[in-house]
């Protein structure tokens, strides 16, 4: 089995978000990158466990400049077996699904994992964007994979339950919680990373479809109003009568 | 031109975050001096279809093909597709449901035009389109512009109200003349959470962390959310140690809901967890640490004991709505 896995990189998860540029940059002074949560403990492991039972490669891909080794080296540390980076910045979800996309058809891989969203612009796009892309299916939120042959048998997120399915691979799934335990990084995976092979690839060139105009910070909220612990009864109030709520 | 709006159903019923991409469509729509428009796919009566007209769509097209009773985003995409190709859409409207999320990547790619997901705002129209969403798990608001032709937006759970006031949608059948080997994904079983009422769109929320010591003392959250008609959610902490289930954990790697009324028990209020909810519209906090950085982010606080606190507030809200009903 060929397993690839999209990875991709996100600002620390307790980083102050600001920007620079009169608010049309994010600012990446002193920000620590790391692999994007759902990417790093969901995807990248459960392609590392089905190729621990079922054989086969696990190689990461990423969209990015130099910076973003660290990163991918980490990927490889964890236990993939080969890395590719795809030398652009990322300039929208369209332009990283179609990079990757020019990498991976003719590559045929069986299965390719994603996380579920990457947490700086949190728009769980491309994997559906990368599946339209290579006429693939696509099992979006899954909790649960197993390969059977060319048969995956996936549980899948729906509002208010889990679906079971079947599909044939090919297929493109993104990943979230319940699908794999976190895997921290040994000395022996940290060493061996250092030599894995990690291929620099030039991109095509592929136009964006969006572009943010600028930024700005969330809606402030006023001071917090506090209620006594012996005057439950005003707090029901001020949810009717000020806050509107009930 | 038109706007098209795809509005899913649900045993046979509109769903909720349906009528509310219903209603941006056609505000949208209204701006942008041209008629909304919707596709159905799927088994549901004409009669729930025409009331789309109360949301101000003026026709629906219904693809009743029982192959689209379960979702497949391939299917769904070539579908959609060709119902935009149909109605001439220029915009296309979804919400940012599971299966929103899902179809709406594929169809940007299908109709190559640019997409922008979790609309918070209806979109600026005026010399541009710009769409506002909430960036860096709700750290940051981005206002993102497409350049493509075709635009295609999805709709934030619970940012934009339901209209309601028009008159009856009209339907015409569509065939989107797929054949059964375009459905690739063979659903094999479905497994309901239970009655309660799914998070990612309810209107109000409570939710329990830490705090409460373990999961035996639910009990007294699941009674407020009966209460409510709220659904229930949970801190990572506590949906790591599996007090409770997996789908309940809202945060930076859980799920991003912005319900009316968040109500947070228990809850120190990290970073992360902060980032699932800030864009609540109002949020309680019941905490016994004073210091607990989840009342800075809070619009009302409660310092004290939960264990207290939540038993007597369940009997001010039953009262409450036993004199409001």
């Amino acid at each position: 089995m060929k397993f690839l896995v999209c990875i991709s990189k996100a600002p620390d998860t307790t980083t102050k978000i600001t920007f620079t540029d009169n608010n049309t940059k994010f600012n990446e002074d002193k920000v620590q990158w790391i692999m994007n949560p759902t990417d790093e403990w969901y995807a990248l492991v459960r392609a590392l466990e089905l190729k621990e039972t079922l054989g086969g490669t696990v190689t990461t891909v990423t969209v990015g400049k130099g910076d973003v080794e660290p990163v991918i080296r980490k990927g490889l540390a964890i236990g993939a077996d080969d890395a590719v980076r795809i030398d652009a910045d990322d300039t929208d979800a369209y332009q990283v699904a179609s990079l990757i996309a020019d990498y991976a058809k003719s590559e045929n891989f069986d299965v390719i994992f994603t996380g579920k969203e990457t947490i700086n612009y949190n728009g769980f796009l491309v994997p559906g964007m990368l599946a339209e892309l290579l006429d693939l299916p696509y099992v979006s939120l899954a909790v649960k994979l197993e390969l059977n042959g060319n048969v995956a048998t996936a549980i899948r997120e729906i509002e208010g339950g889990e679906e079971t399915l079947q599909v044939n691979t090919p297929l493109v799934i993104s990943c979230q919680k319940g699908m794999a335990e976190a895997r921290i990084p040994n000395m022996r995976g940290i060493m061996a990373a250092r030599t894995k092979p990690l291929k620099v690839v030039a991109p095509g060139s592929v136009a964006s479809l969006t572009v943010v105009k600028n930024f700005e910070p969330p809606k402030e909220r006023g001071n917090v109003k506090l209620v006594s612990a012996d005057n439950v009864e005003e707090l029901v109030r001020l949810l009717h009568e000020e806050a509107k709520v009930i | 031109m038109s706007v098209l709006i795809f509005v899913e159903t649900q045993e046979g019923k509109l769903k909720k975050s349906a009528r509310e991409a219903a209603s941006y469509g056609a505000k949208l729509a209204g701006k942008l001096g041209t008629d909304a428009l919707a596709i159905a796919l799927g088994k549901v009566e004409h009669s729930e279809l025409a009331t789309l007209g109360q949301q101000g769509v003026t026709k629906v097209l219904h693809e009743e093909s029982s192959n689209f009773d379960h979702f497949d985003s391939r299917a769904y995409a070539k579908a959609v597709a060709a119902a935009a190709d149909k109605a001439g859409a220029t915009v296309v409207v979804l919400s940012s449901s599971f299966n929103g999320k899902a179809l709406a990547p594929r169809l940007s790619v299908r109709l190559k035009a640019g997409l922008v997901s979790n609309a918070t705002e209806l979109a600026n129209t005026d010399g541009g389109f710009t769409v506002k969403k909430a960036v860096f798990s709700g750290k940051g608001v981005a206002n993102y512009s497409i350049t493509t032709d075709k635009k295609i937006v999805t709709v934030n759970a619970n940012s934009f109200p339901i209209a309601s006031g028009g008159g009856a949608a009209a339907i015409e059948d569509f065939s989107a003349g797929l054949s059964a080997s375009d459905f690739a994904i063979k659903i094999t079983h479905v497994e309901k959470a239970g009655e309660g009422i799914p998070l990612p769109e309810a209107e109000l929320v409570v939710s329990a962390g830490r705090g409460l010591k373990g999961p035996e003392n639910w009990g007294m959250i699941e009674e407020m959310a009966t209460i409510l008609h709220a659904a229930t959610a949970c801190s990572r902490a506590v949906s790591d140690v599996d007090w409770r289930p997996h789908h309940e954990h809202v945060g930076q790697t859980g799920l991003t809901i912005s319900p009316n009324l968040y109500i947070a028990v228990g809850i120190s209020g990290a970073i992360q967890h902060l980032a699932g909810v800030s864009s609540s519209k109002t949020i309680v906090v019941i905490n016994s640490d004073p210091e607990a950085p989840f009342f800075k982010a809070a619009d009302y606080g409660i310092v004290g004991d939960a264990f207290q606190i939540v038993p007597k507030l369940n009997d001010a809200l039953k009262k409450y709505f036993s004199s409001h009903n």
